[in-house]
């Protein structure tokens, strides 16, 4: 096929977002043909959501369970990448992936790289870009001697193909698979307290910044007095400072009604950043001038958060 | 019991970094190297196994790395690690996740542990792909992004929970030996104390060498790697706008600019 695969990811029945986004970046892959294969039990359900324009065939792989499982996709896709030979296999930078992408280009040799933001071919040469020295640079990587490259691409990156189109539907038998796991139950994250950062429109964020645990009364009585709702990035909800809840970004709650978010001192670790960056109006405090949160920031301030925070209420 | 954990010295930039003449990478004189803050998670979950089954544990720290890494893995022995083992010859230099992991799983086959840890991902690069990459060279059991790990010493299998987007947890139970990469959060590290620090000094680092672990230099360093990298560059900085001025002045800005986007008078 020499073509691009492209593995869509289901959870819990749902097509995933970036599935579809997948399916944007690969045509941008100088028109080789595109072919998406799902693997779910009753994969057929998901056909019509991928037939999108670019897509020449879904290919439906029937599985017993619906969960992920390291052994089965590792089985699954392996398969399917050794009887279709393409030259690039998309998929998500995603907990999923990272369950068993490594593992199968490991096995199998094949030229592999992770959470890519930018991928171009050109004269058949595959290049990807992703972030290196916790994003501070750019790399640009190739593929040489690679017959087939797998790709694991950020999400909230590429643009999802518009309409509808009428691709091939093929269904492809998985090998059987003995799995060394079991999957037992999903978990909802634990709440703490009733904030429903889904819900929110104004968010006041704290990070490490903050130092202490003494600290965080001081935000919570500010975000009070600005009519925001007090958010965090992970290292404060792991340190049991704030619930599990109140932590925004990739791994934490998704801040979908966000459109204010004011950062204070969050670095912005690239979770936080890919879980944060659709939000309209990002302001940014923090001492450090090279963190990486003002790169996606619209406003910056670069200075003492406890100063600015104690100024800023003199407002409200 | 053995559980081999597997960590990696990782490098911030300075403040003002130049690349090296070749453009591919950073010079190293403008790196801060520390240990991968996912890998004090780690550590500290093996040391919990062993504190809960009152020691029949030995835990081996392991790092793929020239003789800087040391620092790192004293830092191991420091915080529980019974054995620190570095892996090193000039022919690994340059090894992606996918090289670094064929030296670790030449390593794990000669230490033979029931268990071997690894962080999710570096700070520094950010692949999240050794250990799993590791498991797949081992043929081993594996899964990605432990956030809650149960295990009795001896067991056949062990009970986890992955961290999935959104804070979603996805409970498994997995046969062992396997390997695992934990996220942040599962536990909190302990400090070391300044007696286990200078009884960390005196311990010595078991050296292996590619001969020792049967690679050859073809599988290793850039050689043996799943990407060539072309070149690094400084991406174009965002588009945050500096608010600047005195704290009073950039907090006055600041309130504008909530009132403005919350539509508030």
């Amino acid at each position: 096929m020499s073509g691009v695969l492209v593995i869509a990811e289901q959870r819990r029945g749902e097509l995933r977002p970036v599935s579809l986004e997948l399916l944007g970046a690969a045509q941008a892959l100088g028109g080789l043909p595109v072919a998406v294969a799902v693997l779910a039990p009753n994969p057929a359900r998901f056909v019509p959501a991928l037939s999108v324009p670019g897509v020449a065939e879904v290919i439906t792989v029937e599985l017993a369970i619906s969960e992920f499982d390291p052994d089965t996709f590792e089985s699954a896709v392996g398969a399917l990448i050794r009887a279709r030979a393409p030259a690039v296999v998309l998929m998500a930078h995603s907990v999923d992936s990272f369950g068993y992408a490594a593992a199968l280009a490991a096995r199998h040799g094949y030229g592999f790289a992770t959470d890519v933001f930018k991928v171009e071919r050109t004269g058949g040469e595959l290049i990807a870009t992703r972030g290196g020295y916790g994003q501070k640079v750019n790399v640009e990587v190739d593929f040489p001697g690679r017959d087939t490259v797998i790709l694991a691409l950020r999400a909230n990156v590429f643009k999802p193909p518009e309409g509808t189109a009428a691709p091939v539907v093929s269904a492809f038998e998985a090998p059987a698979v003995e799995s060394r796991s079991l999957g037992r139950e999903y978990i909802e994250p634990p709440g703490g307290d009733d904030v429903d950062m889904s819900t929110a429109e104004f968010i006041l964020s704290i990070g490490r910044g903050i130092g202490e645990e003494a600290k965080v009364a001081q935000f919570r009585e500010l975000a009070q007095a600005l009519g925001a709702t007090l958010g965090c990035s992970r290292p404060i909800a792991d340190a049991g400072w704030l619930p599990k809840s109140r932590q925004v970004g990739q791994s934490g709650k998704t801040a979908s009604a966000c459109k204010l978010y004011v950062a204070m001192g969050v670095s912005g670790a690239i979770q936080h950043l890919a879980g944060m960056k659709h939000v309209a109006t990002i302001v940014a405090v923090n001492t450090d001038a090279e963190a990486s949160i003002f790169s996606v920031a619209k406003y910056g301030i670069v200075g003492d958060i406890f100063e600015i925070a104690e100024e800023l209420r003199r407002h409200f | 019991m053995k559980i081999l954990v597997a960590v990696k010295q990782v490098a911030a930039l300075e403040e003002d970094f130049e690349f090296r003449a070749d453009g591919r990478d950073v010079d190293g004189d403008f790196l801060v190297m520390d240990l991968n803050e996912w890998d004090d998670y780690s550590l500290e979950e093996a040391v919990k196994i062993k504190e809960a089954c009152g020691g029949a544990v030995e835990i081996v720290a392991v790092s793929v790395g020239p003789p800087t890494v040391d620092e790192a893995l004293r830092k191991c022995l420091a915080k529980g690690a019974d054995r620190a083992v570095r892996i090193w010859d000039e022919a690994m230099r340059g090894s992606d996740s996918i090289a670094v992991a064929r030296i670790l799983a030449a390593a794990a086959r000669a230490e033979a542990p029931d268990l071997l840890f690894a962080g999710v991902q570096s700070s520094d690069q950010a692949v999240a792909a050794t250990g799993i990459a590791t498991a797949g060279f081992l043929g081993w059991p594996h899964a990605a992004v432990v956030s809650q790990f149960t295990y009795t010493p001896g067991a056949a299998t062990a009970v986890l929970r992955r961290e999935l987007e959104g804070g979603l947890l996805h409970e498994l139970e997995i046969r062992t030996p396997a390997v695992l990469t934990i996220q942040l959060g599962i536990n909190t590290p302990r400090y070391a104390s300044l007696r286990s620090i200078k009884q960390a000094a005196a311990k010595p680092i078991e050296l292996r060498t590619l001969a020792d672990l049967s690679l050859n230099a073809a599988e290793v360093g850039e050689a043996g790697s799943s990407a060539r990298v072309r070149r690094m560059y400084v991406p174009d900085k965002g588009r945050a706008e500096l608010i600047e001025g005195s704290a009073a002045e950039q907090a006055k800005r600041l309130a504008a600019i909530i009132r403005e986007s919350t539509g508030a008078a």
